[in-house]
């Protein structure tokens, strides 16, 4: 900013001791202050004895850390792609796109599947919440919201409404109705309220709660009939991006990644931070429970995916490769959990063997990256929605093909 | 809000965090591993990303092509 002038008074009373004398012009947390050089010293004093605090504190952060890294590192005897080692290998994928969903006028941020496999709900920079029917590409219903930047998009385990919110630091829920005249904007419901951009939504197991991140720093659980605030999860020291509940069997606990690098592993009811992960290098855009509900996975900008397993409490996989540099946005297991999709900000979708931790495959066709992968619930198709406008949803190519080509040779 | 709280409050935030964390129980990553491998062997003969879904299941397959003109 140096092409910018501004007054600096250089004599006058002093903001502290109010002593006229020559003032220094200092910024104190970007505040623009005028001392006098005495107050300045004073200050200089005691900003040491907090510093030393600071650096105390510091220290014994960094000790933590270290035996925190020492215990985990007693229980690593092996590692899972040696354990892993005497499977076979997945057979060569047929993976192609069937669908390509266009209808967005603008960057296409999230989407979610409803249960019964074939609907999905997508959100856009355009403002726009659209809802598909997948297999005729029909759309059978689309909301306006009043922000731009539709960042988080769910569909409600019931099928009968959609949560979506983004810049509006809110997290809105509309009922779906079978009436294609009704305006469904009307029927708005408002349920979170955070101080920062939302970032990522769910339902937890009914209707009647949600889960919500935001860029405050935050996760939240509501109540949508009243709006209440039912727990608040405090930890992150950055934006949180990405959120995913447990799969039911296993309890009430979420993950949670942020722009602080860490993947933290959180208890609903009591609002504990149970598990925290720390060995990205960068943010954590996007966190998926393993079907097994005992591991998770998260994609990051420093362009790994990573597998922690909860119950040895340490990563236990990295999915990276020297050519792959773009950071990953989004990434989803397939049903029995060998596959693992990610998309990245290249406008490809990896696929890695989770077990043996190779990459298997790639999905083309995106014209710009990739900013949600999801898999449906039955594990039949993945759908991948992307900044060039489109979703696509892809499916792997039947058996019977085979069949009728040994029986021609 | 982690941008409204000073530096030594993030701190001391983090402490106790890791303070609870040092005493969280742990199994040996073998162990695991081996449950993760059986878990995914046992359901990966029916996924159907990795063995495909037959024509006749398959509502996305679409037309062969060609027109009906009456």
């Amino acid at each position: 900013m140096c092409d910018q002038t501004f007054m600096a008074i250089t004599f006058g009373p002093c903001d502290n001791c109010s002593t006229t004398s020559p003032l220094m012009n200092i910024y104190i947390k970007n505040e623009p202050t005028n001392y006098c050089s005495f107050c300045v010293e004073m200050m200089a004093c005691q900003g040491l004895l907090k510093g030393e605090t600071l650096a105390s504190l510091k220290n014994e952060s960094e000790s933590l850390k270290k035996k925190l890294e020492e215990e985990r590192a007693k229980l690593h005897d092996v590692e899972l792609h040696q354990v892993a080692e005497k499977i076979e290998v997945v057979s060569a994928l047929s993976i192609k796109t069937r669908r390509v969903l266009k209808g967005h006028g603008n960057k296409v941020l999230c989407m979610d599947w409803c249960k019964d496999k074939r609907r999905l709900v997508s959100s856009s920079q355009d403002g726009k919440v659209i809802v598909w029917d997948g297999f005729t590409l029909n759309k059978e219903h689309a909301v306006p919201m009043p922000c731009t930047w539709v960042m988080a998009c769910a569909y409600a385990p019931s099928g009968c409404a959609i949560a979506c919110g983004g810049l509006d630091n809110k997290c809105s829920v509309y009922p779906l109705s079978l009436d294609k005249n009704e305006n469904l904007a009307a029927k708005k419901k408002s349920v979170a309220m955070h101080t920062n951009y939302l970032s990522g939504c769910t339902f937890t197991n009914s209707d009647m709660q949600i889960l919500t991140s935001s860029g405050d720093g935050t996760c939240a659980l509501w109540d949508v009939e009243s709006g209440q605030l039912l727990q608040s999860f405090h930890g992150h020291t950055a934006d949180v991006l990405s959120l995913d509940l447990a799969p039911s069997e296993t309890g009430n606990t979420f993950v949670s990644g942020g722009c602080d690098k860490k993947a933290n592993v959180w208890d609903m009811r009591s609002g504990q931070n149970v598990q925290s992960f720390e060995t990205h290098e960068s943010d954590i855009n996007c966190v998926k429970y393993y079907p097994s509900g005992d591991a998770f996975a998260s994609a990051s900008d420093d362009a790994t995916c990573r597998l922690y397993d909860l119950r040895a409490d340490r990563e236990v996989a990295v999915y990276q490769k020297d050519s792959i540099i773009f950071g990953v946005s989004s990434l989803d297991f397939s049903l029995s959990g060998r596959l693992l999709f990610g998309g990245y900000n290249d406008y490809t979708i990896n696929i890695w063997d989770v077990l043996k931790g190779n990459r298997v495959s790639m999905l083309f066709g995106h014209e710009n990256r990739v900013s949600t992968v999801k898999v449906s619930p039955d594990g039949t198709s993945v759908c991948s929605a992307s900044w060039d406008n489109t979703l696509r949803v892809s499916r792997a190519l039947g058996m019977p093909w085979l069949l009728v080509l040994y029986s021609l040779t | 809000m982690a941008r409204d709280m000073t530096d030594k409050e993030i701190l001391k935030m983090e402490l106790d965090q890791l303070k609870k964390e040092v005493s969280t129980p742990r199994t040996p990553v073998g162990a695991n591993c081996q449950e993760t491998i059986s878990f995914v062997e046992g359901l990966a003969a029916d996924d159907p990303l990795i063995k495909g879904v037959p024509d006749d299941k398959n509502p996305y397959k679409g037309d062969k092509g060609g027109c009906i003109i009456t």
